[in-house]
């Protein structure tokens, strides 16, 4: 389909990889695009590998398949690397996006030879730098938005903060640690 | 002016619930349909509905309840899934056959056994001899819209029975996509206040719910019963047309998608026809004649109309994302089937089993399907009429 970027997160249970995949389409709803935004459980309980997807079109979407073919994949948690094939069907056009302190080059022997583009971005440092918490979510967020081009920086940074601003309007002090980890995973992610 | 959003299926059928604010809903929560009396709880104690809601300790007190609450002469809606419509069997029938029409939004999940919380239709198509009316969605646009027609159905006074708006579990509950809200005033308009003809809290006329009755008249009940769903084809469509004024979406039994000039067909249910949709698009590029026959209403069953859309189909597939157990095939493809032979219908038919358990569709997955289809349609059935899609071997 043209105009449609396909999306595949994976994380673990509890981590938040759904409440990621479902704050990008929303970001990306409201700069008028359509949106797919859904999760796969497997067994309900925290720690359990989970799949969440993204479909971000310019048309209407009505295929309620998983993603099997996705253009970028984010891995939530690094230790999945070594039980899931997490670039299975992706994209060599497209790219992969590791939460880790490692290096790209020393997790090539998890990617199962792909041959696209490798980012990885210490989330937990951004985190720990501008929010003092453990919220993967919100630098990977931003680092995925950069990544795929999905929309610019700054429009993703100016819709974050409208929304930011509207979800936490009884809790202001938080807006200001959000913002500045998104700008920093902005920066962080290579 | 409709309002573009962005909303889960279990979210936009929430949403529909705080516009129509009904009077009553007792709950049980159960994966997926537990985020319904969630969000309804959060509206309440916002103070965004006055709904009375009652926590129940199980799904049988949950029916119970509702059937207390409309047979008292209130609105009353609740919602459940799997194994909590299981545990209503002997109240869906009461609920019934007492003609109160009360509403329930199913997210269809698969019972047990083996323990699994993903789509499968076996849940409602296990009640679908209750007596309930029975309407489906592809997706959280189908849903809600649904759910605000559905105290139109049932409470009209031709109908009286309590109607079920369904939808696929995680596949279109738990996924966000965009949607179209009516504005508050016109579904309140829409939905209108509930002025039940008879009901046990009028002192005017003193009644009672539910008594035994002796055989000599018995049956005559139940036949007016059936009555009441056959009338309740002529409703649905008065109600999608009224519908259709204030939303410009339009409704029936059935939705055909390129299904006119088709030579080849699929009949299915739920958030699998988008999927479909997008194979078809494929494959009328590639000049094959493929259509869909997605249904919307199940009960009352519209056997005539289904037949005469799929007449002159020379191929056509049956799709129940259930498992029957007769040994011959699932629900639908066996109504289906019935229907077709009653229209004296040529097709080649097969009735496929898919999508158990969550077990995913793809469009590749489809476009098979098809092509099994054209071979059908020249060489005739050669394996057998009911058979499974997607198996693992």
């Amino acid at each position: 389909m043209k105009g449609l970027t396909e999306i595949r997160w994976h994380g673990r249970g509890g981590q938040g990889a759904k409440t990621a995949a479902l704050l990008l389409a929303d970001v990306c709803f409201s700069i008028g695009k359509y949106v797919q935004g859904f999760p796969e459980y497997g067994p309900e309980r925290m720690g359990a590998p989970i799949t969440a997807y993204d479909r971000i079109s310019d048309q209407v979407i009505r295929v309620h398949s998983n993603i099997y073919e996705p253009d970028f994949v984010v891995v939530v948690d690094e230790t999945l690397l070594h039980s899931v094939d997490v670039t299975a069907g992706l994209n060599p056009k497209g790219a992969i996006l590791i939460n880790t302190a490692q290096k790209s080059e020393d997790l090539m022997p998890y990617l199962n030879g792909y041959q696209g583009r490798v980012y990885t971005i210490d989330a937990h440092k951004v985190c720990m730098e501008t929010l003092g918490k453990y919220f993967p979510n919100t630098p990977l967020l931003a680092a995925i938005v950069k990544i795929s081009g999905v929309m610019e920086p700054d429009t993703f940074l100016a819709e974050m903060e409208a929304s930011l601003r509207h979800k936490f309007a009884k809790k202001p002090e938080v807006l200001d640690g959000n913002m500045q980890a998104l700008r920093m995973a902005l920066e962080e992610v290579h | 002016m409709s309002i573009k959003e962005r909303m889960s299926g279990n979210e936009a059928v929430a949403y529909a619930m705080k516009q129509v604010n009904p009077d009553v809903m007792p709950a049980f929560p159960i994966t997926p349909s537990t985020e319904l009396p969630q969000f309804v709880a959060n509206y309440i104690a916002n103070g965004e509905m006055d709904t009375e809601f009652i926590p129940v300790e199980s799904e049988h007190s949950s029916m119970s309840c509702a059937i207390g609450a409309e047979a008292a002469g209130a609105r009353t809606m609740t919602a459940t899934s799997s194994c909590g419509l299981a545990f209503m069997w002997e109240v869906l029938y009461v609920a019934a056959s007492n003609r109160l029409p009360l509403c329930m939004a199913v997210v269809n999940r698969a019972l047990s056994g083996p323990i699994n919380i993903n789509a499968e239709h076996s849940d409602s198509m296990g009640a679908r001899d209750s007596g309930w009316i029975q309407i489906y969605a592809e997706n959280n646009q189908e849903a809600y819209d649904n759910f605000v027609q559905a105290y139109r159905i049932s409470e009209h006074r031709d109908v009286l029975l309590p109607i079920m708006i369904c939808q696929d579990g995680f596949i279109t509950s738990h996924a966000v996509e965009n949607i179209e809200l009516i504005e508050d005033a016109a579904v309140k308009q829409f939905v209108g206040e509930y002025r039940p003809e008879h009901y046990l809290l009028n002192p005017e006329e003193k009644m009672s719910v539910g008594p035994y009755a002796i055989s000599p008249y018995c049956m005559e009940a139940k036949r007016a019963q059936a009555q009441a769903m056959e009338n309740a084809k002529q409703v649905i469509l008065d109600v999608a047309k009224e519908f259709e004024a204030i939303s410009g979406r339009k409704y029936g039994f059935y939705e055909g998608y390129c299904l006119k000039d088709a030579e080849y067909a699929i009949v299915a249910i739920g958030s699998a026809c988008g999927t479909m949709k997008d194979a078809i698009d494929h494959l009328r590029k590639r000049g094959i004649k493929a259509g869909l026959l997605k249904v919307r209403v199940f009960r009352p069953f519209p056997g005539e109309e289904f037949a005469e859309a799929l007449k002159d189909k020379k191929a056509i597939a049956i799709m129940d994302r259930c498992e029957g157990y007769s040994a011959n095939g699932g629900p639908l493809g066996a109504e289906v089937t019935a229907a077709l032979y009653r229209a004296k219908s040529h097709a080649e038919v097969i009735n496929l089993v898919y999508g158990l358990s969550g077990r995913d569709l793809r469009v590749e997955d489809v476009e098979k399907i098809y092509e099994n289809l054209i071979d059908m349609g020249e060489h005739g059935v050669k394996d057998d009429h009911y058979r499974y899609i997607g198996l693992r071997e």
